[in-house]
């Protein structure tokens, strides 16, 4: 597999790419009350795509974490199960992942102990992916205001909950992002993804596709990502939240790539153009 | 009134293992006028009696709204409960602001015990001197919930605080089998039924004096008092329930263990 076939790269990842050109940049400045703060993220994943399809949501994500352009670590996973129904998957400081990802964990743990009715068996305490997602907002806007966020782009996925606590028909897609800023929708791309993928994924979207449909428009999507991100890879993982089966995050996987189009192949010199793409 | 050298403060031991501070406070939630809670089904409801200091006062609030799908019964020292109630109302806003979803019971009753528990292990503390009964229907369905001062907390199907809820909670032990499958309206009446158990001496409960709360399934937090209240009241009237002496009051002569409370001053400060 070979990461530098291309040049230049994302001009959207400025602070990557910002860090990258000035070697050790600095990577935290003070506060007022002279703690030290996050400004910028080192080392970090790219993209995660989430999708709704009929019975249940999608999220699919590479497994490149990088250091700057560096492709550091390449087998990371970005996309995890926080609860038995709800699932996460961030681009961005993948430390701060981590670390969100250790929170929600922890207060899943902490609602399992502490349940709510001595009476019923099945007391679903669990929170549902809105509330995890709501959760998530009310901690990333926090973290932004006290000028220390946490680096993340995050998409949750899950069910919505009905009055009575059960689990609802209707999947759930939301996204945050690093300011706190939260929205739902049928199709989320986080990152280089917004730019690339998500017009794709609108284009292709049916409320009714298929498991299979909708795994193969998001490897399409994560493919092309492949392609024109220098921080992707074709290294992906899968997961969904479906009704009956719950949260399933499937085994890291390359994908087939195809580089014999005869631009990939011929050199750019004497083709009469500037050499790049 | 037992005076001892051990009650002076409450983080002090008793040789006997007991917090004496502690136990005067629970006494001050029998003190007050009675207040009961049961749930069926798809409904929790709140009943309370009412004091006023004077016959030309008001009556004070026995049930006090927390949230859309929360509400409390308090019997004791209404001024502390009405800080509780306000903390409880300020969990149940944050828990809003930050999941998007209500406050599950279940956790504010334990947080609130916590709160109570705090204080009979803090120097220069005094225990709440109030017991609350939460009722609520939340996500995981109705739920009625005791607190006392001590900080234990109880989660039940039905029960009764406060001055005479003996026998009050014999009606409810009698009948709360059947409450599961009862409609709203009944569940309000098996409410008033056992309120009039607790009614002292010859009174009588009123549109005035009675108080009644339910929440519900797809259903806020509604009191029901004054002329709402009336309709119901007249039906307990026509079962030939509404005497304390005697009619309605059948399931009270089974009272084995009824409590000594003749000489209850009527304290202002409780309610």
């Amino acid at each position: 597999m070979s990461l530098s076939l291309q040049s230049g790269g994302s001009s959207s990842r400025v602070s990557a790419s910002s860090f990258s050109a000035t070697g050790t940049g600095i990577v935290a400045a003070a506060n007022a009350a002279g703690n030290q703060v996050t400004t910028r993220p080192i080392t970090t994943g790219t993209s995660v795509l989430g999708i709704k399809y009929r019975n249940g949501v999608m999220l699919a994500a590479d497994t490149l974490v990088s250091y700057g352009s560096l492709a550091k670590y390449k087998n990371a996973r970005r996309l995890l199960p926080v609860n038995s129904r709800t699932l996460i998957g961030a681009s961005g400081e993948y430390s701060d992942l981590q670390s969100i990802s250790d929170l929600l964990i922890a207060n899943a743990l902490e609602d399992r102990c502490t349940a709510d009715s001595l009476y019923e068996e099945d007391n679903t305490n669990e929170e549902c992916a809105k509330e995890v997602w709501s959760y998530l907002r009310a901690v990333m806007y926090q973290r932004r205001n006290k000028m220390n966020p946490l680096w993340n782009d995050v998409i949750v996925a899950g069910f919505q909950q009905n009055p009575d606590g059960s689990t609802s028909d209707t999947p759930f897609l939301g996204t945050v992002d690093k300011i706190g800023t939260a929205y739902e929708d049928d199709m989320l791309a986080t990152g280089f993804g917004g730019y690339i993928a998500l017009p794709l994924m609108r284009e292709k979207y049916r409320p009714d596709m298929e498991e299979g449909e909708a795994r193969a428009l998001l490897e399409d999507c994560l493919r092309i990502l492949f392609y024109r991100d220098c921080r992707a890879l074709n290294r992906v993982q899968i997961a969904k939240v479906t009704k009956e089966g719950g949260v399933l995050v499937s085994e890291p996987y390359e994908l087939d790539t195809f580089w014999d189009y005869k631009g990939y192949v011929s050199t750019k010199a004497g083709m009469g153009t500037d050499g790049g793409w | 009134m037992f005076r001892n050298m051990y009650d002076t403060d409450v983080t002090v031991w008793s040789p006997e293992g007991r917090l004496l501070q502690v136990e005067y406070a629970m006494e001050s939630v029998k003190q007050g006028s009675a207040c009961i809670a049961l749930r069926s089904s798809t409904h929790s409801v709140l009943g309370a009696l009412k004091r006023s200091v004077s016959e030309l006062s008001s009556h004070q609030q026995k049930i006090l709204e927390i949230d859309d799908h929360l509400g409390i019964g308090i019997a004791g020292l209404t001024a502390d409960a009405r800080t509780l109630a306000k903390w409880m109302r300020n969990e149940c806003l944050n828990h809003k602001y930050v999941y998007g979803t209500s406050m599950p019971t279940g956790r504010l009753a334990t947080d609130l015990a916590d709160r109570h528990q705090r204080t009979t292990q803090t120097y220069v503390r005094r225990p709440y001197g109030v017991g609350l009964l939460l009722a609520s229907f939340d996500k995981n369905g109705p739920h009625v919930f005791e607190t006392c001062p001590s900080g234990n907390v109880y989660e039940c199907y039905a029960t009764a605080i406060g001055a005479r809820s003996q026998s009050g909670r014999t009606y409810l032990e009698k009948h709360y089998e059947s409450f599961p499958t009862c409609s709203k309206d009944d569940l309000i009446m098996h409410a008033l039924r056992a309120l009039v158990g607790c009614v002292a001496g010859d009174g009588e409960l009123t549109k005035e004096n009675g108080s009644v709360a339910v929440v519900g399934k797809d259903e806020k937090f509604t009191l029901i008092e004054g002329d709402e209240l009336q309709p119901y009241l007249d039906r307990l009237e026509l079962e030939g329930g509404n005497n304390n002496g005697g009619g309605g009051g059948e399931e009270e002569k089974d009272d084995d263990d009824e409590e000594e409370d003749e000489a209850k001053e009527e304290d202002a400060m409780e309610t």
